[in-house]
């Protein structure tokens, strides 16, 4: 063993990286020697909650979905700013205030032309 | 008492008994295998009907089967050794059990809990209920009772243990698991007009032999 101080972390790593080996090898040697495969199309099934996979994997999404997910982001990201916006609200000087609403006008504004567009009822 | 599992030329079972009674362990790889597995049977987390409720129970603290090595309850068949089949199998229910029991790797055993899935149990008459689960795949064990106390499942998993300790690992009287040519996939039946089709498997459940009647003269 060598005098430097992190010399058994060498030891370490190779017990570590040994000791899964050796178990790994064991048992793939005993499914070789003992073990013979069995195989069946319910086994290879990639379904294992005892019902047959039915359709496809691929299931695809109304792209109208997209939409409304913008339109709730719209809200969403609003709540950030409206949430200190209202708990200032008394000490905020008047062009603050100004800002704010031309901001939620803006929103507003999308919010009205996508209803105004009819995207907010589902087809 | 002869073990089967131990053998070992020029030494007695008397002279093997009296050497571990010294704590001197002689043993064989089979019973070594064997004693390995028999303590760490996992089950399928799967339950049917009100003996699920008695096997819930025997997990938990007052029954303890962690006692046994058999506490893994595995949400996947891919992990799990026993199938404890318990509770009514309805006739909409067989095709799922056979499935799940095709997907378990081998070597897998089954339990029969309770009246039901050894026979029917007291809806043997009823239209929609299979008459045993052994119809379909091999059981292992039967543990009878309507549903069977948790002690009645503990001493059924003994039981599966005994048997898994005395299974050669090779010859002729290898387990199914063990033998290359041996078919281990039981068919998934499938619901028909009026009954699930095919109603049973032949290889495990053969036809009763037919009547044979005078004819007349």
């Amino acid at each position: 063993m060598s005098d430097h101080p992190y010399a058994f972390l060498v030891l370490f790593l190779a017990v570590a990286v040994a000791f899964p080996l050796v178990l790994l090898t064991v048992a793939r040697l005993w499914f070789r020697c003992f073990q013979p495969a069995k195989p069946n199309a319910a086994k290879q099934a990639p379904y294992e909650c005892g019902l047959a996979e039915s359709g496809d994997a691929w299931i695809q999404f109304k792209a109208h979905y997209y939409l409304y997910a913008i339109l709730f982001l719209i809200f969403d990201v609003e709540l950030l700013f409206l949430l200190p916006f209202a708990a200032a609200f008394t000490a905020l000087p008047v062009t603050a205030i100004v800002t704010m609403l031309l901001f939620l006008l803006l929103l507003v504004e999308g919010l009205i032309w996508a209803w105004g567009r009819g995207h907010l009822e589902w087809k | 008492m002869s073990d089967p599992t131990f053998n070992a030329p020029g030494i007695t079972d008397m002279e093997r008994d009296e050497l571990r009674r010294h704590g001197i362990l002689l043993t064989g790889l089979e019973e070594l295998y064997n004693w390995g597995r028999s303590h760490s049977v996992w089950p399928l987390n799967f339950g049917l009907a009100c003996c699920a409720i008695e096997m819930i129970a025997a997990s938990m603290a007052k029954f303890d089967i962690a006692r046994f090595g058999s506490e893994v309850f595995r949400p996947s068949p891919r992990q799990a050794d026993l199938l404890i089949v318990s509770g009514t199998v309805t006739k909409k229910m067989a095709p799922q059990v056979v499935r799940l029991w095709n997907q378990m790797p081998e070597p897998k055993y089954c339990i029969a809990m309770g009246a039901c899935a050894i026979s029917g149990g007291p809806f043997k008459q009823g239209y929609n209920v299979l008459k045993g689960i052994d119809r379909f795949i091999p059981v292992d064990i039967y543990i009878p009772g309507c549903p069977p106390r948790p002690e009645a499942l503990l001493h059924g998993l003994v039981q599966l243990q005994e048997k898994i300790r005395n299974q050669a690992i090779s010859g002729p009287a290898a387990p199914r698991h063990l033998q290359a040519e041996a078919d281990c996939n039981c068919p998934i039946p499938e619901c028909g007009a009026h009954d699930i089709e095919p109603t049973r498997n032949d290889a495990l459940w053969p036809k009763p032999p037919e009547l044979l009647r005078p004819t007349k003269t």
